[in-house]
């Protein structure tokens, strides 16, 4: 399509990413200040809250002081690839929302038939930033953060994909939309995916964790070892962007898994004829939503780091022999019709 | 066997659940913070904090150059120099300097004055901002003594009982 020739569809579409991308930024801005107000209570603190109501303007004020601060660039780091970086990291954590759906009846911006591919090629992508950042800041921290970093990731993407394999078995499509409505039964809650994929629900989000680089799991920060890891030399906004990736890629995670093994917007009461309780709707996606980006904090308020080893070896010695067999798990399920999609 | 069920028990997280649960209940607690400026916390009326002399009631400082708190200190704080008063030739002092950065706050200037004049308020929020200003000077005592002279009153009062 030439876009010039129809300024229409390319404002349609800029204006499709804006209604996406802007309160996403601004989940990411109430997100932090989210998480320091629940670790706060769970410190037996108060969290942020001098700034504005309840502290709630504390991520913007955050966010302002770290735009004004100078961005400070080593001596003998690589400019080009110092800076692209961070681009790197974000681009992908916002490309990917373009098919997340929000809702039933199409409500997203690319409904493409192959999603979940298109999704684990970007979640993949952002391994590329924290790599060159790491390497281009020419400092051994980070370069150390990024190797872990890399590592890590790389290792949990595989379970995480043989966990949305699972899924793919039992739904039968690469689409998320269709994927969710593979969950739609009479019997509740007990049609979603978690029940028949229990062990790769658990798989998925635990991966999931580690795939962010969150606590338990993220020795790519390290503060204790080595300062702040892959980003220990950025400052200023360019630190900011890989705040904001990390963030919006917990975002993404937390949508994802209701999404996948939670039926997105399906109501837990689907089929029980329970009036506008029984309804699916995007209010239970986003309370699903809630609960997994809770959770997250939670489990950092409560877990020290694991050490790198162990890390290693729940990804590759127990979650990938787990995942293997449940997809043949998943296979037999599909094959019997134990779990038929969409009745 | 045992390795089995050990196996089985690390399978099912219990551990991790115990922490979570541990932490969910103290998201519930009621918080320890101390908003400072806005709440402080109770202070005991023997607090010794920063020094003041005191005046009577009629606006005759109470000091005498009696030069017993400047003998009694432990840490050499105080300086005091005296001369008759011009107006009516009492012994007065002329000087009357304490050194934060040397006074203990112990206390016993304030025992050992026969006056009651050098107290130390229950006032503990103070800072100087330059060189020189841990000196507190005669003018600055009294200053004390007339700014806090109702609660310097009040806890010596509930005190005195137990003096």
């Amino acid at each position: 399509m030439n876009l010039s020739s129809d300024p229409m569809i390319f404002l349609w579409t800029l204006g499709k990413i804006l209604i996406v991308a802007v309160p996403l930024i601004i989940a990411v801005a109430m997100y932090v200040w989210w998480e320091r107000k629940v670790i706060g209570w769970m410190h037996v603190r108060m969290g942020p809250n001098k700034i504005g109501p309840f502290g709630l303007l504390q991520a913007f004020a955050d966010v302002t002081k770290l735009l004004i601060k100078e961005i400070i660039i080593p001596t003998n780091a690589n400019r080009l690839l110092y800076f692209t970086a961070p681009l790197l990291a974000v681009i992908p954590a916002l490309a990917v929302w373009a098919v997340v759906p929000f809702n039933g009846g199409g409500l997203v911006i690319a409904d493409v038939n192959a999603g979940v591919l298109y999704l684990l090629a970007m979640t993949s992508l952002g391994v590329y930033g924290i790599i060159l950042a790491g390497w281009a800041s020419n400092s051994r921290y980070a370069l150390l953060g990024s190797m872990r970093s890399a590592a890590q990731m790389i290792s949990y993407e595989i379970c995480m994909g043989m966990a949305l394999v699972c899924v793919l078995v039992l739904a039968g499509s690469l689409n998320f939309t269709a994927i969710v409505e593979a969950q739609a039964g009479s019997k509740g809650l007990f049609d979603w995916f978690w029940l028949p994929l229990l062990p790769m629900f658990f798989v998925y989000y635990i991966s999931g964790v580690a795939e962010t680089n969150r606590l338990p799991f993220d020795v790519a920060e390290g503060e204790s070892e080595i300062v702040a890891g892959f980003h220990v030399e950025y400052s200023g906004s360019a630190f900011a962007l890989f705040f904001l990736a990390e963030y919006a890629n917990m975002i993404l995670l937390s949508f994802l898994a209701p999404i996948l093994f939670l039926g997105g917007w399906l109501s837990p009461f689907q089929g029980w004829h329970l009036g506008f309780l029984s309804e699916p709707s995007w209010i239970w996606l986003f309370l699903k939503f809630f609960i997994f980006a809770t959770s997250l904090i939670w489990l950092r308020a409560t877990f020290p780091r694991y050490r790198y080893d162990q890390i290693m070896r729940l990804g590759w010695k127990v979650f990938i022999p787990i995942s293997i067999v449940w997809i043949f798990v998943a296979g037999i399920f599909r094959y019997f019709n134990v779990v038929t999609p969409g009745h | 066997m045992k390795k089995i069920i050990a196996y089985l028990k690390s399978l099912l997280l219990l551990e991790l659940a115990a922490g979570l649960w541990l932490t969910l209940k103290y998201l519930f607690k009621p918080k320890y913070t101390m908003r400072f400026p806005m709440e402080t916390i109770p202070r005991s009326v023997r607090f010794r904090g920063l020094h003041a002399l005191r005046r009577y009631p009629n606006g005759e400082e109470r000091c005498i150059a009696c030069k017993l708190c400047e003998a009694v200190c432990p840490a050499l704080a105080i300086t005091i120099d005296s001369a008759p008063r011009a107006s009516d030739g009492q012994r007065r002092t002329t000087r009357y300097d304490i050194d934060l950065f040397k006074c203990i706050y112990c206390g016993f200037c304030e025992e050992s004055c026969p006056v009651d004049s050098i107290v130390l308020t229950d006032v503990l929020e103070y800072h100087m901002e330059r060189r020189g200003e841990n000196i507190i000077t005669k003018p600055q005592l009294l200053a004390m003594g007339d700014r806090f002279e109702k609660s310097i009153a009040a806890n010596r009062a509930q005190d005195a009982a137990y003096r």
